[in-house]
């Protein structure tokens, strides 16, 4: 249930994020969790918890070295992420490593998956009232400001859900295959979709499909569950490749 | 007697520490149709973008409205590499119901069976005459068009002119328009008026566009001509 949910709004979100062009940014974004995730197996956390405050951390230092020194924001991005990742290994216990890299659903009580499924609604809910207003922004800012659209406010918060979707697309796909989880699905129902609505929502029943899918096979053969979605994932878009619309 | 629909004085807008408009004053009633008139660079865009409230600005400006419509030049909004879009939703970004967009589609003589079709796949031409529909589908009072036939044959130029015409009077809009086309000035405008960072000129055309002013807008190398029918 887990899975499916964050699958779900994984997809979804990933649709706006790819008519953004920023799909590929959930992956440095995923990178960014693993001193939070690190620091989660150290102490005994939830990994989320971890996580979360990480990628905040993460993109504030790019918007404050993009501020000082304007270099391009992909070139800072390797930077602070990098820095994540070599600073995680510093201190992230061996036999976690894997876990921290490709996620582990395995050990997830009742109650964890009870928050992550409202927390998945409310990004759902909050993505789907910014939605139309970033496309239109995409389009023109300037008529999006004539509709009153507050565009600065709708960016933030559609980092926020960015944030909080990774750091929930971490325990289950872990840190390495965040991108993943938000770009594929959104790029199968792409291939599939002649407006907005088949778009979004195909992506999220993709995302979702994919998730659950991915868990049956983990529960069937043992093979870790994260990349099994992504697998799952793939095989949807690569089957959407056949019917390009 | 006319109202007024929009007050500006001494209106001075500074972007990057550049004066683009400096003490601009003028008024424009309703149903009037007012020409901004000037070269490329002499703050025509800022102004529009100014007076919807978009950039810092010393000076005032009333609005006697708030139901205002604007459309940007056609070549500043995005057509291409944006997701799955139909013509529908592009319309429903604005929450009006659909026999609405349809008559207004009908309105600027595109057939109502293109609200299927995929945003971007329009020629410049009929985009343009989509981008008009979607500034009038909530019936504003005034409009603001930026040079509305960039990238337009003469031919879809004189088109799209007429059809503003037609809905100016239909609609007893208020119609505020970017331009360097002088024959448009002629034709169409009640009140001109001529920018080049600086007030040049503001009034009637036949008062204003005179041979100096014309030369203070667009510099030396203007040739006129005036052709009476006598």
């Amino acid at each position: 249930m887990m899975a499916a949910s964050v699958g779900g709004v994984s997809g979804y979100l990933g649709s706006l994020m790819l008519s953004k062009r920023m799909a590929l940014s959930a992956g440095p974004l995923g990178h960014l969790t693993l001193p939070g995730i690190a620091l989660a197996f150290l102490y005994g956390f939830d990994v989320s918890l971890g996580a979360f405050p990480f990628v905040i951390l993460g993109i504030i230092f790019i918007w404050l070295f993009h501020m000082r020194t304007k270099l391009p924001m992909e070139a800072l991005t390797a930077i602070v992420f990098a820095t994540g990742v070599a600073i995680t290994f510093m201190f992230l216990p061996e036999e976690k490593t894997v876990s921290a890299l490709i996620g582990d659903i395995s050990q997830i009580s009742p109650s964890a998956t009870a928050i992550t499924v409202i927390l998945c609604f409310i990004i759902f809910l909050s993505t789907r009232n910014i939605f139309s207003k970033m496309i239109l922004a995409s389009i023109s800012e300037d008529l999006a400001k004539v509709e009153g659209i507050d565009v600065r406010k709708d960016n933030l918060v559609y980092l926020g859900c960015i944030a909080l979707t990774v750091a929930f697309g971490v325990r289950i796909v872990g840190a390495l295959l965040t991108a993943a989880l938000v770009a594929i699905p959104a790029c199968a129902s792409r291939n599939l979709s002649t407006n907005l609505n088949q778009f979004s929502y195909g992506a999220m029943a993709l995302g979702s499909l994919a998730s659950i899918v991915g868990v049956v096979v983990f529960w069937l053969t043992g093979m870790a569950p994260g990349p099994m979605i992504i697998m799952a994932s793939t095989s949807f878009f690569l089957i959407s490749m056949a019917f390009v619309r | 007697m006319a109202v007024d629909i929009l007050r500006v004085k001494n209106l001075n807008v500074e972007l990057d520490g550049l004066e683009i408009i400096k003490d601009l004053t003028f008024e424009v009633k309703e149903k009037e149709v007012l020409i901004i008139l000037g070269p490329n660079g002499a703050g025509k865009t800022t102004l529009l973008r100014t007076l919807l409230g978009f950039l810092p600005y010393r000076g005032e400006i009333w609005w006697g409205t708030r139901n205002i419509g604007y459309l940007p030049p056609q070549e500043l909004i995005q057509r291409r590499d944006l997701p799955p879009l139909s013509i529908e939703e592009f319309f429903k970004f604005k929450r009006v119901p659909l026999v609405q967009i349809q008559k207004t589609m009908v309105l600027v003589g595109l057939d109502s069976s293109l609200l299927r079709r995929r945003y971007g796949t329009f020629s410049t031409g009929q985009f343009q005459r989509l981008l008009i529909a979607w500034a009038l589908v909530d019936e504003p009072s005034v409009l603001l068009f930026d040079e509305p036939t960039s990238g337009i044959d003469i031919g879809g130029q004189e088109t799209i002119y007429s059809l503003l015409h037609k809905l100016w009077k239909e609609r007893s809009l208020t119609i505020l328009l970017v331009t360097h086309d002088l024959n448009i000035v002629w034709e169409h405008a009640n009140n001109v008026l001529c920018l080049n960072k600086l007030n040049v000129c503001y009034g009637k055309p036949k008062a204003v566009l005179t041979p100096e002013n014309l030369e203070k807008i667009y510099g030396t190398g203007l040739k006129y001509y005036e052709h009476t029918h006598e």
